[in-house]
């Protein structure tokens, strides 16, 4: 029968592509929607996170003390990718400090403290005639709206509208699907405030020059999609699409109403698509017609309360006082849920402030949420492919997940996981796929950061390396240059090196000694580098090493034979008389011997050198 | 912390396998209705045994006895084996069987959800190559029989190994209608003349297409429960239709029909409870459909060609080799990626 009714639904839904997999779970949204949206009374403080929205933290405007007015920017977006924060009442900066954020590490974050004054006074505000300003002028003025995405993935809406007015978008997409369970504040805000709702998509609409406008939402939302059906302009469609966890999710509701999908390696704008969740144009509807900063969002509470309800929530509010609204936690309550049962998250206090991205709070209770059995082993039933929306094998990925295979994990296209859960949710062995995969991705990432740091760190040294030797090279070719002056003009190389402490060198063995020795580095460093090309810039081996060394003892040994000649004239001298016993044939040897040795031991290093390159070459081969 | 999702809608494993149980029930009723209740002790003695080793092989493994046992997937297994063999086996066969296919074909491997081969399809591959004698032969359907047993009869000869008195082995034995075609072919004779006999019935052999039947029927449940999908069963009946209709096409004298290929032998209990053990299978749909339409084509080879009347264990077992290779292959083009 239930078949039936959906296959006749299924007919009037025309032009409607269904993505592979997705789960229909218990939808529990009624207990919700019995009641209008609500209004909190002003809660006795407000403790706004700076960290609210994907990106860099904004920079605090305020100080402890400061008097602010509802509206008023207490912290400005920095950077590409921010938001700004704006003070949700009027009132007294009483802290900025770290408290607990409402985030899955329950670790305390960067807060701002209002304590309110009671008046609720606002700022000026200042419409903007949007319809006549430029829109890279619209678009940058975003950037003190504080607008995120309230669908949940809170991502600076100024950054999706960046453009340069040829967006190439071509078709804006409404998210009103709102598949997860229990969540209900679009459907609410759609039923109460729908031509707000089309007034700020017609904004989104101009910002982005998109030609098609469609609103996607899922056929369990009957009055919302009657009220918003009611309000388009000509230029909107209303699609149902059928209700199927996870629709909502940007990628597959552009693919239900378009049957586009998007590729894995580009964004929705590169398609021409942008995708905007209800609520978020709201806010850019009441930031542009009403010169209102994005300061309060609906929220759902509801779950194991008293009176269950949609509310409009100041950002800051804390989570008591929007439980009080809804009449009271019941009993056996043991905790909050911060989004929906399929994607949310445990908050770790009952003290947290509502943020941006607190679409629902579900009050907790074993009879709503059953601790899960103990896991047992995977029986590769492949429900969880059937379930995935993504068409992955979520079956293979939480084999590689565990034995940490992270190669084949990211093979089998791991990062295309959305996390929507429909595979833990079909499990019959109770197994945490999704977490699975979480501590997989960031594993990967993490070894991704150190392998690029150790990429930087390598090509570091390489540079280090090559820069040594080129200073090696310059220093040598300085030396002989130098030389060569001194051969040249004698007595202008006197005087000049005077100051060097080399007037003594005048005598012709000294500078013979020198050429040698010069000549025999220039060599080495050709050998070098000869080698360091051949070996293709590995690391010096063992073996060239040695070579190289005993270049340099053929060196030594030449300047040593001179340097006996000299006395003790040179500092080359020195240093031979100090590192060995002169050689007796070099005590009788002419000055025109010690030269020629000198050259000789030279061209014995050039060949040791020009042997060990060949050598390395071979190897290389 | 984030543990989400809070909810789950799956079955248990044990749950699965329970309906797995269930769904052999009818398949059951028949087998006693045709062959007599002894098919019965057969399958308590493979539950016992199944259930014995695996509580101790999960004790010397160090593993939680409970919960593994109460997965039901030993008993789903035990059955297996139970149905697949003759139904008057001595009761050591049964036990020998049931705990090669726990202890090592199951448990050695890592326990549920580890074993690469089908382990009651490993247990009767171990009793089929050790005890051909026995295992080939099977009781007749008790309408065919010339002394029809009766339950304690039955008894009797599963733990004794005595027959009543005056009642010879050939009496209450007979060829499986497999077997009997194997044999004939071989005299020369034709199928239309062989399937004359009285062994044969409509579709495949009298009395046990009967119980093919009921497994059908069962197979359709587990379908209509979301515990096997359409991929394995319509590619296991093609595959074997569709061979068997080419040869029988081109020699109808020489080879059977596809009817009664799909309702003899294991075909059914194959179809829906054998190749469909999702642990020793492939997980993609498209690997569903090239791993089951293997083992009908590997299991209609040997019917025809191969030295054994029926084929299914040796082709489960063969195509349980290729599900690595079969997953690696078949996979499905992800969303938002080219094939």
């Amino acid at each position: 029968m239930n078949a039936l009714v959906n296959f006749t639904g299924l007919l009037k839904k025309t032009g409607i592509f269904k993505f592979h997999g997705g789960v229909h779970p218990p939808e529990n949204k009624a207990q919700s929607t019995q009641l209008p949206i609500g209004h909190l009374s002003l809660p006795a403080k407000i403790v706004l996170p700076l960290r609210q929205h994907v990106g860099n933290i904004p920079k605090i405007k305020v100080a402890v003390g400061d008097k602010v007015l509802k509206g008023q920017l207490i912290a400005e977006a920095e950077g590409m990718v921010s938001a700004a924060i704006h003070a949700t009442t009027s009132g007294t900066i009483s802290a900025i400090a770290d408290a607990i954020i409402p985030h899955p590490s329950g670790l305390p974050d960067h807060c701002i403290t209002i304590t309110p004054d009671g008046k609720d006074a606002w700022i000026t505000r200042q419409p903007t005639d949007w319809r006549n300003t430029d829109r890279k002028n619209l678009v940058a003025s975003l950037r003190l709206s504080g607008i995120v995405g309230l669908g949940g993935a809170t991502f600076p809406t100024q950054v999706k509208l960046r453009a340069d007015g040829r967006s190439g978008v071509h078709t804006l997409i409404i998210n009103a699907a709102e598949c997860e369970p229990y969540i209900t504040c679009d459907d609410m805000l759609m039923r109460e405030r729908a031509g707000e709702i089309i007034k700020g998509i017609a904004i989104a609409q101009y910002l982005l020059g998109a030609e098609n406008v469609i609103v996607g939402i899922e056929d369990n939302k009957p009055e919302a999609a009657a009220a918003m059906q009611a309000a388009v302009t000509s230029a909107m469609q209303v699609k149902i699409v059928p209700t199927l966890y996870p629709s909502g999710d940007a990628r597959r509701l552009v693919h239900l109403v378009l049957g586009t999908e998007i590729p894995h390696d580009k964004r929705s704008t590169e398609v021409g698509l942008q995708v905007f969740n209800v609520a978020t144009v709201l806010a850019l509807y009441r930031y542009f017609e009403l010169g209102e900063p994005s300061i309060v969002r609906i929220v759902s509470m509801t779950g194991n309360v008293q009176t269950p309800q949609n509310f409009e929530v100041l950002f800051g509010t804390p989570l008591t006082h929007l439980v009080a609204a809804a009449g009271g936690a019941k009993p056996q309550t043991t905790h909050y849920i911060m989004g929906g049962p399929m994607m949310g998250f445990d908050l770790p206090t009952d003290d947290v402030p509502i943020t941006k991205a607190a679409n629902c709070i579900i009050a907790a209770s074993p009879n709503l949420f059953a601790p899960p059995p103990a896991p047992m082993p995977c029986i590769r039933c492949a429900r969880c492919a059937d379930a995935c929306p993504v068409n992955l094998q979520p079956q293979d990925l939480y084999w590689f997940a565990k034995a940490d295979n992270f190669e084949k994990a990211r093979d089998y296209k791991l990062f295309d996981c959305i996390e929507c859960g429909a595979c833990s949710y079909v499990c019959p062995s109770n197994i945490p796929l999704v977490q699975y995969y979480r501590y997989a991705k960031s594993e990967i990432i993490a070894i991704d950061k150190a392998h690029e740091a150790a990429d930087i760190a390598r090509e570091r040294n390489d540079f280090r390396i090559a820069r040594v030797e080129r200073e090696k090279q310059e220093r040598a070719a300085k030396h002989a240059e130098r030389a060569q002056n001194a051969k040249t003009a004698p007595a202008l190389d006197t005087n000049s090196h005077a100051g060097a402490g080399d007037a003594s060198v005048t005598d012709d063995a000294a500078k013979a000694a020198k050429q040698a020795a010069i000549a025999a580095a220039i060599e080495r460093a050709k050998a070098a580098k000869a080698a360091a090309a051949a070996s293709g810039g590995a690391p010096k081996n063992v073996a060239e090493t040695s070579k190289e060394v005993q270049a340099e003892i053929a060196e030594i040994d030449a300047r040593r034979k001179n340097a006996a000649i000299g006395q003790n004239h040179s500092s080359a001298g020195l240093e031979a008389n100090n590192h060995a016993a002169p050689s007796d044939a070099a005590l009788t040897t002419p000055v025109a011997d010690a030269e020629k040795q000198a050259k000789i031991a030279a061209a014995i290093a050039r060949a040791k050198a020009a042997k060990a390159t060949a050598e390395a070459a071979k190897k290389k081969d | 912390m984030n543990r989400s999702p809070y909810i789950s809608e799956a079955p248990s494993v044990g749950n699965l396998m329970l309906k797995v149980l269930l769904a052999l029930v009818p398949g059951i009723i028949a087998y006693v209705w045709v062959f007599g209740g002894g098919v019965l002790v057969t399958i308590a003695l493979a539950t016992a045994t199944a259930l014995a080793a695996e509580a101790a092989m999960l004790k010397i493994r160090k593993r939680p006895i409970q919960p593994f046992l109460l997965d039901f997937s030993a008993v789903v297994t035990a059955w297996l084996l139970a149905l697949s063999l003759p139904p008057l086996a001595p009761w050591w066969v049964v036990v020998v069987g049931t705990l090669f296919a726990i202890v090592i074909a199951k448990q050695l491997y890592g326990g549920l959800g580890y074993n690469p081969f089908n382990p009651a399809m490993i247990g009767y591959a171990v009793l089929l190559i050790s005890f051909p004698a026995i295992m080939t032969k099977w009781p007749a359907a008790l309408e065919l029989a010339q002394y029809k047993l009766s339950f304690a009869d039955q008894l009797h000869y599963i733990f004794g190994g005595l027959l009543p008195d005056q009642v010879k082995i050939d009496a209450v034995t007979s060829a499986t209608p497999l077997d009997y075609l194997k044999t004939q072919l071989t005299l020369k004779h034709k199928v239309a003349n062989i399937k004359e006999a009285p062994l044969f019935g409509a579709l495949g052999g009298k009395g046990g297409e009967y119980v093919t039947m009921a497994y059908l029927l069962g197979g359709i449940y587990l379908w209509q429960q979301k515990i096997i999908t359409w991929h394995l069963p319509t590619a296991f009946l093609g595959a074997l239709a569709l061979i068997a209709s080419v040869f029988w096409l081109v020699n109808p004298a020489h080879f059977a029909s596809p009817l009664f290929h799909l309702f003899s032998g294991a075909s059914m209990l194959a179809t829906f409870f054998i190749i469909t053990d999702p642990v020793s299978g492939p997980t993609t749909s498209k690997g569903k459909l090239y791993f089951a339409a293997g083992i009908a084509i590997i299991t209609y080879l040997i019917r025809v060609y191969g030295g054994y009347p029926d084929g299914v264990a040796f082709a489960v077992i063969f195509m349980n080799i290729c599900v690595p290779l079969i997953d690696a292959h078949t996979q499905p083009r992800v969303f938002g990626h080219q094939k």
